[in-house]
């Protein structure tokens, strides 16, 4: 088990975002973590990451508790993650993207960097080594120079993930990765997905509302519903779960099997 | 105990005096999320209105009053047209440092000699001093038309805005003006006249200050303001009764501080009101924290 | 190899520029009163260097910056007085103790409030900015030197020409030097993204202060040249209009890009004597009504400054900006 979430409770002002939501996660699995909007897969995300501070509850990784630590720490800890809208820095080229993400390791001081000494040469080399590496296998490298923001929609996506994985992570959390992308797009995506598990040996949970992705690639699905885990399971399972599709579509439609639902 | 309620009276005026400021900044940061620093300049304008209207054109005072307003809330409209609309799609900062210059244009546009000139110029009061006296404590009428002028004020605001078409809009704005503006609210206009209103409140407590210390200056804005926005702050920016509480609270302060420490300290009180709420409390007595959705 | 050489390329402008600057002092032929000017201008862009490193760079709304200027002046002025003498060495070690000041100060500052969001930390950095104002005024009565409200006076003239330049030029160098490695990086993402930033492992409360100490550490630099340029110092030097000065400067140049700061602080000192000179007596205060008229034309017309993203040719990097 390389993360547990235990008993996560969260609030903000009168409006409970989680109600004791347990989670586990397998050393290289894919997970998949679905629900209606508004379920709290995300604020799941958020406090796993550290961004909030759970009411009650606890996160583990690989013994280590990190809920309520500081976001920097949890992702020097090996725990990345790409944002439900894009948080690229607009502004930066694709480049400097993803040189930033490589900065917690970077092996020179700032006294070394102000006077350009071997050692800053030497470590500016090695991170322009290695993001060029990343870049050239998300085939961003030849708009290395370009501004974030002036990315294609899916160029930004990838983008966002490749600066996620220079920091060397071991678990990486995908919140909508497939968000807004048409049916070729997201077939694109998911061998996408498959592959960068495989090459940097990954365990992956990812939030996302296209089912055929989820259907397609996760081995195991979470489902959420009003800051509750409902179900648990193989995907084959939870497409036939009435409380699965009662969530999604409502007391009615329990009865029929659904396919698509809208993100 | 009467001389300390004699200061709670002296600090119950020029309380209200910045209530009347502080009512502008929360009423346009509520509508805008923008923090008016050029607010306080309207406020002086409003007293040189005052000047010109009583020691040129010596008119009574409740025309000059409505002279102030109607100056300074046309002013605070164009301001608001010309320099802030633009940016209304920008970043905040951009608005904020756009604010910051037409505070400092309003200060030293007005300071030029061709225009107010820089010099301190003395309010002519349109009527004797007098007081009430009762054992040691007196009230002045002074104070007396402060706090008539000011309340006559506070009521009519709470009526623009819980019981009229407008004040339903203005706060239906301030909540999402996105969603006001699907719902056929008229998002711009009703902006203007939030400023407007801000500013109309301004310019009466720049007429009730000038009667009351009677010396205007173009930079006479600067520390009024400061400390009605601290008040804002304090009280909750966005909210109107904690404007009015947050300024009574710095009234007091104020004035406390200036009988029982020293004057000195007088000024220095408000920023140190101020440090203290944004590091303690930034959202200020009545005001909610706001997350970002991340 | 390629670090030496464009190294030389960096400072030969620099070292030519001295020279001129030697020669011109010693020839007679430059007008002392506007190589004052440019030296003013030298340490002006100096404080806008900071400021942009705190503003244009990571992002942080300060709205104080003047009081560290202050700071840095006053402590240098007084460290000289006290200490020093007219050696050069003795003005080098006041002209740190000016930046170490301001830095610290900066810390302590930065420690409580960067906390805030943009609004806020404006608002506090101003109220920071008012409450050294008052200070500076009353300074004479906890040290009798630093005379307050009537100004500190008796202070050498040291900064000459060569000093400005190369303080000019050895703070542009460090700072772009931060700037265009990994640790200017990390302060930009802050800048554009600070909850990713965060997640992308970059300390960023940490760096913030950093950021904001570094800024001011050269405006207290800058402060201790100006306090040995004029020999007098007065607390309405560094009132809020100065802090709006700099950020003027720093708007207009264009945030986060160090050319256009340097150009903007060069037109800006240079435009306001020419105004003073050229202005005939009853017009000479439009000089304060053109700063903020500037302010606002340029958040409307071109937010982005004069030079917007583009740097000078040899400010670019190799590989990608």
């Amino acid at each position: 088990m390389i993360l547990e979430a235990r008993g996560l409770s969260k609030s903000f002002g009168g409006i409970k975002a989680l109600n004791g939501v347990d989670l586990r996660l397998r050393k290289g699995e894919l997970a998949g973590l679905i629900g209606p909007n508004g379920s709290g897969k995300t604020t799941v995300f958020n406090v796993i990451t550290g961004i909030y501070r759970p009411d009650r509850g606890t996160v583990t990784m690989e013994t280590k508790r990190i809920a309520g630590l500081a976001p920097h720490r949890i992702s020097r800890l090996g725990i990345a993650r790409t944002f439900q809208n894009i948080r690229l820095f607009r502004n930066l080229s694709v480049l400097d993207n993803v040189r930033t993400a490589y900065h917690p390791k970077v092996s020179y001081g700032p006294v070394s960097a102000v006077c350009r000494t071997k050692k800053y040469l030497e470590g500016e080399k090695e991170i322009g080594e290695n993001v060029t590496e990343l870049l050239s296998l998300f085939s961003l490298q030849d708009r290395k120079g370009e501004l974030a923001k002036n990315l294609s929609y899916g160029d930004q996506r990838r983008l966002e993930i490749a600066r996620a994985l220079a920091s060397e992570p071991k678990i990486l959390l995908l919140d909508e990765p497939a968000a807004g992308m048409n049916p070729s797009e997201v077939a694109k995506m998911m061998e996408f997905i498959l592959e960068v598990r495989r090459r940097f040996r990954l365990t992956i949970l990812l939030i996302e509302h296209q089912m055929r992705l989820v259907m397609g690639i996760c081995e195991r699905l979470v489902v959420m519903d009003f800051g509750e885990v409902i179900a648990e399971g193989a995907p084959s399972e939870i497409r036939k779960d009435p409380r699965v599709i009662e969530a999604y579509l409502g007391r009615r439609s329990a009865g029929e099997k659904k396919g698509e639902e809208k993100g | 105990m009467e001389y300390f309620l004699q200061q709670v009276i002296n600090g119950l005026q020029v309380g209200f005096v910045y209530a009347l400021i502080a009512l502008g900044y929360t009423m346009v940061y509520g509508v805008v999320r923008l923090i008016n620093f050029a607010h306080g300049d309207v406020f002086m304008v409003g007293a040189f209105i005052g000047l010109y209207a009583i020691e040129k054109f010596h008119l009574p005072l409740f025309a000059v009053f409505l002279l102030a307003t109607l100056g300074c809330a046309a002013l605070a409209i164009v301001v608001e047209r010309v320099a802030y609309r633009p940016l209304r799609q920008a970043p905040r900062i951009a608005s904020l440092i756009t604010a910051i210059g037409v505070s400092l244009f309003l200060e030293y546009f007005t300071s030029l000699h061709q225009v107010f000139g820089p010099n301190y110029y003395s309010f002519p009061r349109p009527f004797a001093v007098s007081s009430w006296e009762s054992g040691d404590l007196s009230l002045t009428n002074i104070q007396a038309i402060i706090f008539l002028v000011t309340l006559c004020c506070l009521v009519l605001l709470q009526f623009i805005v819980h019981r009229t078409r407008m004040g339903r809009a203005m706060r239906a704005v301030s909540f999402d003006p996105v969603t006001a503006g699907l719902m056929g609210v008229d998002v711009n206009l009703v902006i203007s006249i939030t400023f407007g209103i801000g500013a109309a409140l301004a310019g009466v407590g720049g007429v009730l200050y000038g009667i009351a210390y009677p010396q205007v200056n173009t930079f006479m804005g600067v520390m009024p303001g400061l400390k009605a926005f601290t008040a804002a702050v304090l009280g909750g920016i966005g909210s109107i009764p904690g404007a009015v509480l947050g300024a009574l609270i710095m009234g007091q302060s104020e004035t406390l501080t200036s009988a029982y420490l020293s004057s000195t300290y007088r000024d220095g009180i408000a920023f140190v009101i101020l440090i203290g709420v944004l590091l303690l409390r930034p959202t200020g007595i009545f005001g909610t924290a706001k997350t970002e959705k991340v | 190899m390629k670090a030496s050489l464009s190294l030389v390329k960096a400072l030969a402008p620099l070292a030519a520029a001295t020279a001129a600057g030697y020669a011109l002092d010693a020839s007679g032929i430059a007008n002392p009163y506007w190589l004052q000017v440019f030296e003013l201008a030298c340490i002006t862009a100096i404080s806008a260097l900071g400021l942009n490193v705190i503003y244009g760079f990571t992002g942080l709304f300060s709205l104080g910056h003047a009081a560290f200027y202050g700071i840095g002046a006053y402590a240098a002025a007084l460290a000289l007085k006290s200490f020093g003498g007219e050696s050069q060495p003795a003005f080098l070690c006041a002209l740190l103790a000016g930046g170490a000041a301001a830095a610290l100060v900066a810390w302590l500052v930065g420690v409580s409030t960067l906390r805030l969001t943009s609004d806020y930390l404006g608002i506090a950095t101003l109220g920071f900015g008012i409450i050294m104002k008052v200070i500076f005024d009353n300074a004479d009565s906890f040290i009798p030197r630093l005379g307050g409200a009537r100004g500190m006076t008796g202070i050498t003239k040291m900064t000459t020409l060569p000093w400005a330049v190369v303080s000019l030029g050895g703070s542009f160098l460090v700072i772009r030097n931060l700037i265009q490695s990994s640790y200017g990086r990390a302060l930009v993402s802050i800048r554009e993204d600070e909850v990713a930033a965060g997640a992308m492992g970059i300390d960023t409360f940490r760096y913030k202060t950093a950021g904001f100490v570094v800024g001011c550490a050269f405006a207290g630099l800058a402060g201790g040249l100006y306090a040995h340029l004029y020999a007098f110092l007065h607390p309405s030097n560094f009132d809020f209009f100065k802090s709006v000065d700099v950020l003027v400067i720093v708007v207009l140049g264009g945030l986060g890009n160090m050319s256009g700061t340097l150009v903007a602080s060069f037109g800006w000192v240079f435009l306001l004597e020419a105004l003073r000179v050229i202005l005939p007596p009853e017009y000479i205060e439009f000089r304060w009504v053109l700063i903020p008229v500037l302010l606002i034309v340029t958040m409307l017309v071109r937010p982005q400054g004069l030079f917007g993203l583009r740097e000078f040719r040899f400010l670019r990097e190799g590989a990608g900006r």
